[in-house]
């Protein structure tokens, strides 16, 4: 964990799953799996997110609630979908009310399979969050750094 | 007479590890009324029948919900075993009755924690949870599962527990009572957890019982009712008593979750102790025609399976009724006269397990 410098928070959301990954992600932060050693905190405010660990597919119920969570989290952010409903739906893919993975509403960038899906597979899935945090801060950043260079140049050009 | 205000609760919020959602109209700090509202996690399960086979719904019966999964499957089977008078052999349903009550240790463990948290006493939480790994270590052992089992399927079981490992299982219970009785000393004797729980969300025995409250905040209310008195599975042989507590406020219901532990590990003992040789299960032919209600306790409380079939291999119809949809109604009437600090303590009172109600 040595690339880990800073502390990310998670944000959990129940889409609509059977609750079997929901405990799962909870025991992660339990004394076996216990991911708080590495600074990693389960808030319950979208706004201090910096991950956002969903379980379970879509309905027509949830949508604008994942959706709003979605936007409510500050950039740079990633989201992680646990479980096979969350990725495509699972086994529920034929209900009358599941719409399907939680990539039909918002963008995703790691799916974890399984059902349940282990702690194990659930942490390893928030340390490949961890990195594409990391690259997505670096790309912001080095844009704001782009920005920036342009409009010194754009100054420095209107002064000659 | 002060300003009426409408706080929303849920659906995303930090003690709920589901969604529901509340209003709750406050008068300054005090809660006056509560409207619910769910349907954040209905997915259609009851419909699905119609796509799946009925040996095959199983699969889909445990993912009615991920805690008591294997209960689901269990009801799911003994309602299409019934319908097509199947009989189910001893071993078979000693086991059942193992994994539901291991089912059942898991649940209250977690719940126990989830409420630690709710009530602010964080420690405890990590200790309940702590406590339920082994529990789930002893599931994932014989089932290969920790909280999908999978291993119930109408007409019996799909694996056995071997004799070396029942008996590692009844060494490892004496420890594991102890230390179960050692957390629940402080859920039941700690001078702050009495100070927050005594006398929160009373409902009393009559309007538990007339608003059709099932499991422990039923039995908290001092109603003895409890399924496995019917003697299902192997509960009639291994004798059973209710847990009950006569108060009615949170603390009754933690003391009903805590003491049921306790006889938890007692029934599996005792179903170790008595387990009969045999086969595992018995070759089912045909289809179900005919129709039943089956049920089963389970640690929320009384599980319905109403099922129809009209000899083909889908069931015609397939009716659900949770226990977490029967305790709202008790929820609504213990809410009004609670702070809203209290609040969350009071919901998870009633352990609302969101994805069983929402089917």
């Amino acid at each position: 964990m040595a690339f880990l410098k800073r502390s990310p928070w998670i944000l959990h959301y129940d889409a609509s799953s059977c609750n079997g990954c929901d405990i799962e992600v909870l025991a992660c932060l339990t004394p076996l799996y216990d991911v708080e050693r590495f600074g990693i905190i389960n808030t319950g405010n979208p706004k201090h997110a910096d991950i956002l660990l969903i379980t379970g597919g879509i309905n027509s119920q949830n949508r604008p609630v994942v959706r709003n969570l979605y936007e409510q989290m500050p950039e740079p952010k990633v989201v992680v979908a646990i479980g096979a409903c969350a990725a495509t739906g699972g086994i529920f893919r034929e209900c009358y009310n599941i719409a399907g993975g939680v990539d039909k509403v918002i963008p995703v960038d790691v799916y974890v399979p399984g059902c349940a899906a282990r702690p194990e597979q659930i942490i390893d899935g928030v340390v490949k969050a961890l990195s594409i945090l990391e690259e997505k801060r670096e790309k912001m950043t080095g844009e704001a750094h782009t920005k920036e260079e342009a409009r010194h140049a754009a100054e420095a050009g209107e002064g000659t | 007479m002060p300003k009426r205000i409408v706080v929303p609760f849920g659906p995303q919020h930090p003690v709920l590890p589901e969604p529901i959602h509340l209003d709750l109209v406050l008068e300054d700090e005090l809660v006056v009324d509560v409207v619910p509202s769910i349907g954040y996690i209905h997915r259609g399960l009851e419909q699905l029948v119609q796509k799946r086979e009925f040996t095959e719904y199983v699969y889909v019966a445990e993912r009615i919900c991920g805690i008591c999964s294997f209960m689901h499957a269990l009801c799911y089977c003994q309602g299409i075993e019934h319908i097509m008078k199947i009989e189910v052999p001893d071993r078979a349903k000693y086991l059942r009755t193992i994994w539901s009550e291991c089912s059942r240790l898991h649940s209250h463990l977690l719940w126990l924690g989830l409420f630690a948290d709710g009530m602010g006493f964080e420690n405890l939480f990590m200790r309940s949870w702590q406590l339920r790994e082994s529990v789930l270590d002893v599931l994932e052992d014989t089932t290969g599962g920790r909280v999908i089992q999978g291993t119930c399927k109408v007409g019996g079981i799909r694996r056995d527990i071997g004799q070396e490992k029942l008996d590692e299982m009844h060494r490892a219970l004496d420890p594991f009572e102890q230390q179960c009785r050692d957390l629940g000393d402080v859920f039941l004797n700690d001078e702050t957890v009495k100070y927050r729980l005594q006398g929160l969300g009373v409902i009393a025995k009559d309007d538990a019982y007339a608003l059709g409250a099932a499991g422990p905040t039923l039995r908290g209310s001092g109603v003895a009712v409890d399924l496995r008195e019917t003697g299902y599975a192997a509960y009639g042989d291994l004798g059973f008593k209710p847990v009950v507590e006569t108060a009615g406020d949170c603390y009754a219901r933690c003391a009903v979750r805590v003491r049921e532990l306790y006889s938890s590990i007692d029934l599996i003992r005792r179903a170790i102790d008595g387990m009969p040789e045999g086969p595992l299960d018995v070759k089912v032919k045909g289809a179900p025609d005919g129709e039943y209600f089956s049920r089963v306790e389970q640690p929320r409380g009384e599980v319905v399976h109403y099922l129809r079939g009209d000899g083909t291999k889908h069931l015609a119809r397939a009716r659900i009724r949770t226990p977490t949809l029967a305790n709202i109604p008790a929820l609504v009437k213990m809410l009004p006269g609670a702070q809203l600090a209290d609040v969350p303590v009071v919901v998870l009172s009633i352990d609302p397990c969101i994805s069983c109600t929402e089917r």
